[in-house]
Parts: C-alpha cells; sequence; structure tokens
C-alpha cells in the first residue's frame, strides 16, 4: 500500500490534495513534522503562495534537509504541485530574491504576456502538450486541459528536463522531472478526471 | 490557449449549518450538497458560492459548512459572503475554498485586498463588484447586497482592486441580476477593458445565447451564471457545446 506524505508548510490548503490521493487508493496524511517523511513511499509538495514564505516555511520547519534525504539521497517519488514545483529551482523572484530548494537546474519568472489578449494571473484550464513521453502522463492525450492558477512560471535550463509546456505567454513548463522529482505547475487534485489520472500514475512510480 | 469558463454561481442567503437551524436551513443545506454532487459529476469548471446577505445581517463565513462542500469538491471552488478579515480568508482558504469573494469589506477596508494578497498570493482573491445603471447610462458600484452607494463607477473600482492586488473581478449586474435578460455586455466590456487581471461576467444569464453575447462582445475571461443552472433545465457542459460552435475555446 503507497503511503504518501503531503507536507505541511503552512502554504495553503492541503485537504484536497489528500483527499485525490485517498481516492486513488493510497493511505495519504500530512506530515507537519520532517520525521514523517521517512515513512512515506511517497512524497508530496503543494502550495500557493509565494516563493520567499515558501522557503521560509521549508527551512524554519527543518523541511529543506530532511527532504533532501528523503527525496534526493533516498529516491523517493515526489510530486511538487504549483508552488512546490516552482521551489524545486534554484531561484526565485517573487517575495524578493531566494534561493529555492535548487533541486533542479533552473529559476522562476513572471509570466509575460505574449499580447493583450493575455491576463495575469493565469487562470484557468489549458493544455499541456508534452516534450516528450513519460509515465506521468500515461493515458492522457496531448492536449489535455489540466487547471492552472498562477502568476510564475520555471524555466528549465536543461531542455531534457521539460515534460510538457503549455501555450501560453509564449509557452511555458506545465511539468517537469528529473529521475524520482517531478513537478506540475497546475492542479492535478482540481483538475477532475484527468488530474486524477496523473495522481494514479504518479502511485504507480517507485 | 486558455480556455473560456462557465462557473455556476450558487447563491445563498445564508447556508450554515448553525444553532438556531430550523428545517428551512437544513433544507438549503441538502440542498446546497446535492448541487455539488451534481456539479461534480457534470464535471463543472469551477464553482462559486456566495451567501448574498452576509454582509447586510452582520452574518460571518460558516467555516464549517465550507468545509463539507470543499471536501465534495474535485473542482476549484470559490467562496464569498460577509468576509471581513484576513483571519476569515485565512480560514476559508485552510477549509478548503481556493478562492475567497469579497465584495463589501474590500471597499469598506482599503487594506483587506492589500494585506490578503500580500499573504495568500493574488490567485486567491477575487474582488467582487456589483453595479446599477443610472438613468444617464452611466454605472455605480453599490455594496452591501445593491443597498450602500460608493459613488465609484466600475472601472475606477476594478482598477482599484487590480491596484490593491486582486487576482480577478467579478463583475455583476445589479439591475440584470435574476432577470435572466442577458448580461450587460457594455457594463463588462467597459470593466475588462480597464484591467489586465481576468474579469468573469455576472448577472442576468438566460440563455446560452446570452453567454455567447458577452464573450463575444467583450474580453472576459469567464461567465458566471446563477438562474439559469438552479432554475431551468441549462447545463454548463450544453452552454459550452454552444459556445464552440459560436467558435470560443472551452473544455469538453
Amino acid at each position: 500500500m503507497n503511503r504518501v506524505a503531503v507536507v505541511d508548510y503552512g502554504m495553503g490548503n492541503l485537504d484536497s490534495v489528500v483527499h485525490a490521493f485517498r481516492e486513488a487508493g493510497a493511505e495519504a496524511g500530512v506530515t507537519r513534522a520532517p520525521d514523517g517523511l521517512f515513512s512515506a513511499s511517497h512524497i508530496v509538495l503543494p502550495g500557493v503562495g509565494s516563493f520567499a514564505e515558501g522557503m521560509t516555511n521549508l527551512r524554519d520547519r527543518g523541511f529543506d534537509q530532511a527532504l533532501r534525504r528523503a527525496v534526493v539521497e533516498q529516491g523517493r517519488p515526489f510530486l511538487g504541485i504549483c508552488l512546490g514545483m516552482q521551489l524545486l529551482a534554484g531561484v526565485g523572484v517573487e517575495g524578493g530574491r531566494t534561493e529555492g530548494l535548487g533541486w533542479v537546474d533552473a529559476e522562476v519568472a513572471q509570466l509575460s504576456p505574449a499580447s493583450d489578449a493575455e491576463r495575469i494571473p493565469h487562470v484557468g484550464w489549458n493544455s499541456v502538450e508534452f516534450r516528450r513521453a513519460d509515465a506521468l502522463f500515461e493515458g492522457i492525450p496531448e492536449g489535455t486541459d489540466f487547471y492552472f492558477v498562477h502568476s510564475y512560471h520555471v524555466r528549465c535550463s536543461r531542455a531534457e528536463d521539460a515534460v510538457a509546456t503549455t501555450p501560453y505567454c509564449g509557452g511555458f513548463v506545465s511539468s517537469l522531472r528529473r529521475e524520482n522529482v517531478i513537478g506540475v505547475q497546475f492542479h492535478p487534485e482540481k483538475s477532475q478526471r484527468p488530474g486524477a489520472r496523473l495522481i494514479r500514475n504518479f502511485l504507480a512510480l517507485t | 490557449m486558455l480556455k473560456i469558463r462557465v462557473i455556476p454561481t450558487l447563491l445563498f442567503k445564508g447556508f450554515g449549518l448553525v444553532k438556531g437551524v430550523s428545517f428551512d436551513s437544513w433544507r438549503r443545506i441538502g440542498t446546497v450538497m446535492q448541487s455539488v454532487k451534481v456539479f461534480n459529476m457534470r464535471d463543472v469548471d469551477e464553482l462559486v458560492f456566495l451567501d448574498i446577505e452576509a454582509t447586510r445581517l452582520g452574518r460571518r463565513p460558516d467555516i464549517s459548512t465550507v468545509d463539507e462542500i470543499a471536501d465534495e469538491c474535485r473542482m476549484p471552488l470559490a467562496v464569498g459572503g460577509g468576509i471581513k478579515s484576513t483571519d476569515d480568508i485565512r480560514e476559508l482558504l485552510a477549509a478548503g475554498a481556493d478562492k475567497v469573494v469579497i465584495n463589501s469589506a474590500a471597499f469598506a477596508d482599503p487594506e483587506l485586498v492589500r494585506s490578503a494578497s500580500r499573504r495568500f498570493g493574488r490567485q486567491c482573491i477575487v474582488a467582487s463588484i456589483d453595479a446599477r445603471r443610472a438613468p444617464d447610462g452611466t454605472y455605480e458600484v453599490f455594496t452591501e447586497s445593491g443597498t450602500r452607494p460608493t459613488g465609484l463607477a466600475p472601472v475606477d473600482a476594478a482598477r482599484m482592486m487590480e491596484e490593491r492586488g486582486a487576482g480577478e473581478v467579478l463583475i455583476t449586474s445589479i439591475d440584470r441580476d435574476g432577470t435572466m435578460a442577458g448580461y450587460d455586455t457594455a457594463l463588462c466590456r467597459s470593466v475588462a477593458d480597464a484591467v489586465s487581471i481576468p474579469v468573469i461576467a455576472s448577472g442576468g444569464a438566460g440563455g446560452y445565447g446570452h453567454m455567447g453575447e458577452v464573450l463575444l462582445g467583450s474580453r472576459v475571461s469567464a461567465v458566471a451564471a446563477a438562474s439559469i443552472f438552479q432554475f431551468t433545465q441549462s447545463t454548463p457542459i450544453e452552454a459550452k457545446r454552444y459556445l464552440r460552435q459560436q467558435g470560443l475555446p472551452v473544455r469538453l
């Protein structure tokens, strides 16, 4: 039975995420202290809010070091959602220039409209276009819509880390992956059936 | 590309399971959960819950009810009605709302939107603006369920909310609300042209054609509708099929 630790670092509501993983058949719970990471098979870092506050909260609670051990060193499948994906980068700009977890060669930048028609924040359903095949999107067709709500995006330095992009503001990375570290800019727990499928796919990773 | 959203709005005059509950209130909450389940099954883009008399009657948001609703919701959920403070917002977000909709307090307390946006992120904050048309064709914003005049024009109010950090604007025509006679497209157009954040049109949808009109006649990003989904056989999916036929990008 998969045990999913959803990290609570004070950045937004976790119930929907926990519910979504439970519905997918995993044992899922909120982890408020770093120790909880080590009895989990999968780790999820959700989050909405500012990059700077997110990093401060992770550090204050000792999560940054524990996550590095549990994920980067020990190899547990990891899913960063929205802010949780952005924190994977080396540096963010929201709330002042801040160092991120730095597990992925990337930086966070503001979304920049390519035309008058594009508004910020990017809110609503938009499509994913695959740069490469990945087990995370098994059974999810090219062009499927997921729910986005954000003003910043991740710029990957290595092209091979980008799994999917979304056509908005010149195109941005909507999903990245480096080995067991996965990030999605959209909210799978709010994306109805495709989101549920993605969550099941994530759980199938070992 | 980014899809147009069709957003059912559930309007309530108090939907809480609180002390002093009458049979009427129980039936209302039952209706709420039924509606949520139905909308879940119907795979709607987003849901909005508004307790529309809360501020006027001095009622605070009912956190436990929001919690129950959010547990059932597999789609984005915005909640509003009676929000007065960042603590109210924190509690609502913690209970499961993805966004909060703020109307009266956003005008009464200039710092509320600013501090909430800083604390929780602008994407959580929807500024709701209700406007009434005067005989000379100008518009004025009213708060507290249309009872309190602000002296502000909707475009100025919208710009003000954007500057303070709101992530979206919900613009409602008081005159059209509940009439099912169509959105006030001119009002929606002026507001959408005044800001660079997404604008949601509200008030007056009676048929899919009305949604098409406001989406093609203005730059709103979404349409919200209450009466049409509560009192007729119309469904969000059929609305979107119609809109696609008009050439609009929707999620089907």
